[in-house]
């Protein structure tokens, strides 16, 4: 890579006189390690795989043998292992310390759940295989959608849905099927303006023209705008209990009850519902669908963004049109799916179906292990323990950083502070790269939008109070470094694997894949 | 409970910094009507790993696991063997417990394994750009459909007879409420994928044509002449690969000229898994890298002058653009398409070459074995490593007799398509490199007994 400037020298720096660590030749510090890209390190002859030699056939391709190199670099077995771990070594994980993205629940993934998934027969089965040979996979996705109707005080649960957003299509998508089935054509959501960006951008796929509903001063859905805008045009509401801003809607089932009366359905965001789990079931909130983010509440790993998972719980008003395939009980007590082949008989009005197979099992399994350890007492606990370290917090770094809902009572599972009291020139972003050279991953900031330079703290529940203490005292450092204008935060992190990337010159120029830079040209 | 690190005295210390009497105080929102007193009734209480682990073992045993029995199956999830270090590495917990990549400082691994899965996946397709993944295959498709409404501004699909059935019915159910019209057909038993009659059916309102290369027949057809006509037509040209193994023998479907190629990557890296979760394959052409949806990692420079990567072109997403979105998708597949790019690493060119070449050359020796048994006929002339078989009784009986005798043998096309009787005899019969020449025998011997006591029958 000509141009570029490998050991990372700026012209503020000065000289290696000792004041300032000296560049290495490499790049390296230490075990911090510099790593090529495969497409620079490996070659097309490389192999990290042993294959037998194919048998002589006749070829059947048709002719369409291919005749030009695809261009992947390969490696050997070692080269492979170093290579991705070395990469690994630059990432931020829970395995490394707290994480406390707001609205994300980063909790510890306990490594039990790993091995049950990895298990033969549910990580080495085929989705199409005959029932009776998978009674075991479908004994779990029944056992967890009991466990999950049975937490939300709901009536039945879609497991299919692939992640959140996938599961938020889902419930809006029985919404709109239901009022078609009632013959009726309402267009409008009504979406909080403190919402996840995934609402509305569901909400507008599905056909609906979504229309925001203020909030009040304390935090928490203007109720009396939301009850002056309900009609005869207004499919229903979606909306976030606890909400972004960490706060429990206490009004939702007056909510729930006046969208019914006016003939719409409510949609919950599930996202957060670990600060209610064993404390508060949805279903008596007034709640017609909810998705279960797997992946946040029951601990199933983030992998770095996905895979999730996002079965919705529906109530009896909607669970009719739940889409395939789901698992049903047999008269003689095995298990079944209903797909599209029985679907005329067992569930006629499903709106269709949201992916190729079942969903998630990988997740399911794992999700299963967990609440199965945790059991109705310890999920209660982890709800618990969850808004009780979220409120330490919140109260800890009182006098440090602007709280703007602190007199509004104890928030839910995590802290909002806003930027109120930084100097010019001094953010949020600021603070969070300054936490991040206190080897903590940021906080959730700016978001939700109804706060300036939101800073949205999740500790969740699998933090002791010795890790949290070192995180308050971290942030509480950072946050009076940017009030009192610490010049270095603005450059800040300075001992990151990188320094702050330039994401404009990433998206004016886009370089998306890697490409061979082109050959010198010969010396004459 | 061995997941919570708080102790009671812990609890009482952290109440009186907040100021609060009890846990109770912190839930005052709650109203009356949704308190919980005590933990939920009708469910168990907390369980000891062990108790967990032989909960799940029996149930696990009840389940028959493609690597303990000849295995056939395919129709848009395949077996193949995946290296142990795959899955070691993807334990890793700096890969395993991160998060999306929102602070690139801190997690550049995740970002330079995608920005290398990125181009992979370009490269494996024959495309410009690829996106960091998808739910699977069948999302993918679909998006994919929805893209090319976005540009051409039409909203009339064509989708192949021999798109997966599957694939068809998630399209199906979001356009019913997208409003987009899909033109739908059920594959026919015969050698010819049918790629002609496609043709005919492209006129200036189509936003685009979807095929599966190779079919859910396992049938292969040089798609330039489709691509071609599409673009004549002002529509765009998509091809779903559900078996990207085949791109290691056959050419690339951006090569004959597709615009968007998706697929599903199971295949290689991730494992059967019972359906998911998998990872979807999307790449495009350079001109359409702003319609797309999904997340994208670009490279950079950091404040060093350092070469770093990010998540790029976040306008086109729902945290940015809301309800004005490309997609609602928030979360990808992540942890899948790093398998998925381990996996790819390890074989590289010639590894994904030699593998393609087993696959192909072992389904073309069982394909000549079970179409000399009496009464079967092989449907396909052309395919990778997947084909279809023609029987003279129904072949949804005939994969539960299959199963008793311990032979899970392939895919009935009349759980597939269970309105279609025409089909119902019809059986897709997948081949890995894991099947062994016993395994195919064992095939070959079931098959053959239960044709002949079918045929008494």
């Amino acid at each position: 890579m000509s141009g570029l400037n490998p050991t990372g020298w700026r012209p503020e720096m000065a000289a290696n006189d000792g004041s300032t660590p000296p560049m290495t030749s490499t790049g390296n510090r230490a075990l911090m390690l510099e790593e090529a890209l495969i497409f620079e390190i490996g070659t097309a002859e490389t192999c990290g795989v042993d294959i037998a030699p194919a048998p002589t056939i006749n070829s059947r391709l048709a002719n369409l043998e291919r005749r030009t190199a695809i261009g992947l670099p390969g490696l050997s077995e070692p080269e492979t292992v170093r290579h991705y771990t070395r990469l690994s070594r630059q990432n931020y994980a829970i395995d490394l310390g707290l994480f406390p993205l707001g609205s994300c629940t980063m909790k510890h993934n306990p490594r039990l759940n790993e091995k049950v998934a990895r298990m033969a027969g549910f990580a080495d089965v085929h989705p199409l295989s005959p029932q009776e040979t998978v009674q075991g996979a479908l004994a779990v996705i029944d056992q967890l959608a009991h466990w999950l109707v049975t937490l939300t005080g709901m009536h039945s649960v879609a497991m299919s849905p692939k992640a959140g957003a996938h599961g938020e299509l889902c419930g809006v998508l029985c919404i709109k099927a239901a009022l078609e089935a009632r013959g009726e054509d309402r267009r409008v959501m009504l979406v909080p303006e403190s919402a996840h960006g995934t609402n509305p951008a569901t909400a507008a796929f599905a056909g609906f023209s979504v229309e925001d509903i203020p909030a009040t001063p304390a935090g928490r859905v203007d109720v009396a705008a939301l009850k002056a805008r309900l009609g005869p045009d207004v499919a229903g509401v979606m909306i976030t209990n606890p909400n972004t801003c960490g706060l429990f809607e206490p009004d939702l089932r007056e909510i729930s009850d006046a969208v019914h009366a006016a003939g719409g359905y409510v949609y919950c965001d599930g996202a957060n519902f670990n600060a209610i789990v064993g404390r508060v079931r949805p279903g008596d909130l007034g709640v017609d669908a909810m998705h279960i983010n797997l992946h946040k509440t029951f601990s199933t790993p983030h992998g770095g963004g996905g895979p999730g998972s996002g079965p919705v719980v529906l109530s009896a008003a909607l669970a009719p049109f739940a889409p395939l395939p789901f698992v049903t009980r047999t008269d003689i007590g095995g298990f079944k799916l209903v797909e599209e082949e029985n679907v005329g008989d067992e569930h006629p009005s499903s709106f269709g179906r949201m992916t190729a197979f079942h969903g998630q099992m990988g997740m399911f399994t794992r999700a299963l292990s967990y609440i199965m350890s945790h059991g109705a007492d310890g999920l209660r606990q982890v709800a618990e323990d969850a808004v009780l370290n979220a409120n330490y917090v919140l109260r800890s770094l009182t006098g440090v950083l602007d709280a703007p809902f602190a007199a509004s009572g104890p928030c839910m599972h995590e802290a909002l502070f806003s930027d109120d009291g930084f100097p010019d020139g001094f953010s949020t972003l600021d603070v969070a790269k300054g936490l991040i050279d206190e080897g903590f991953h940021p906080m959730t900031v700016y978001f939700p939008l109804v706060v300036h330079g939101a800073m949205l703290v999740e500790p969740t529940e699998t933090e002791s109070k010795a890790a949290l203490d070192q995180f308050i005292a971290a942030l509480a450092s950072v946050a009076r470094r940017a009030k009192r204008g610490d010049p270095a935060l603005k450059t800040a992190p300075h001992f990151a694997p990188r320094a702050r990337l330039d994401e404009t010159l990433a998206a004016r120029k886009p370089v998306l894949t890697w490409k061979e830079a082109p050959l010198p040209q010969a010396a004459e | 409970m061995r997941y919570l690190p708080l102790t009671p005295s812990d609890r009482q210390a952290m109440l009186a910094t907040i100021g609060a009497g009890s846990i109770d105080d912190l839930f005052v929102d709650v109203p009356a009507v949704a308190h919980l007193d005590g933990p939920i009734a009708g469910l168990p209480m907390h369980a000891s790993e062990m108790a967990v682990e032989r909960h799940f073992s029996a149930l696990a045993r009840q389940n028959m696991a493609a690597s303990h029995h000849p295995f056939f199956l395919g129709a848009g999830a395949y077996k193949h063997h995946v290296p142990a270090s795959v899955d070691h590495l993807i334990q890793r917990g700096e890969f395993l417990t991160a998060y999306t990549p929102y602070q690139p400082e801190i997690a550049q691994g995740t970002l330079q394994m995608l920005f290398e899965f990125q181009t992979q996946v370009a490269r494996l397709f024959g495309c410009d750009v690829a996106n960091a993944s998808m739910y699977d295959g069948s999302t993918a498709c679909w998006e994919a459909i929805s893209m090319a409404g976005r540009v051409t501004k039409r909203s009339r699909a064509v989708l192949s007879s021999g798109l997966h059935p599957h694939y068809v019915s998630v399209a199906i159910s979001m356009a019913r409420f997208t409003g987009d019209v899909l033109d739908t057909a059920v594959p026919v038993l015969d050698a010819d994928m049918g790629l002609d009659a496609l043709v005919a059916q492209i006129d200036d309102t189509v936003s685009c044509v979807v095929v599966q290369y190779p079919d859910i027949l396992g049938r292969i057809g040089d798609l330039s002449a489709l691509a071609q006509a599409a673009h004549a037509k002002g529509a765009l040209l998509i091809a779903v690969v559900t078996e990207p193994v085949a791109l290691g023998a056959i050419r690339s479907p951006g090569e004959m000229g597709a615009d968007i190629v998706v697929g599903e990557g199971q295949a290689i890296g991730v494992g059967l898994q019972f359906g998911g979760p998998y990872v979807g394959l999307f790449a495009t052409k350079e001109k359409y890298v702003r319609q797309m949806p999904g997340r994208l990692c670009g490279q950079t420079v950091d404040a060093d002058g350092k070469r770093g990567f990010v998540l790029t072109l976040s306008t086109r997403e729902q945290h940015i653009r809301r309800e004005k979105a490309t997609s609602n998708i928030c979360t990808n597949s992540g942890l899948c398409a790093l398998a998925f790019s381990i996996h790819m690493t390890l074989l590289g060119e010639r590894g994904l070459r030699d593998l393609a070449a087993l696959n192909h050359a072992r389904a073309v020796e069982l394909a000549e074995r079970l179409s000399a048994i009496p009464g079967i006929r092989l449907v396909n002339d052309s395919f990778f490593n997947e084909f279809t078989l023609e029987l003279p009784i129904a072949t949804r009986d005939v994969v539960h007799r299959l199963a008793a005798k311990g032979v899970l043998g392939g895919v009935s096309l009349g759980r597939l398509y269970a309105d279609q009787p025409q089909l119902a005899n019809a059986l897709l019969v997948a081949v890995t490199e894991v099947v062994s020449d016993d395994d195919m025998t064992a095939l070959v011997t079931a098959l053959t007994e239960i044709l002949g006591a079918g045929g008494a029958a």
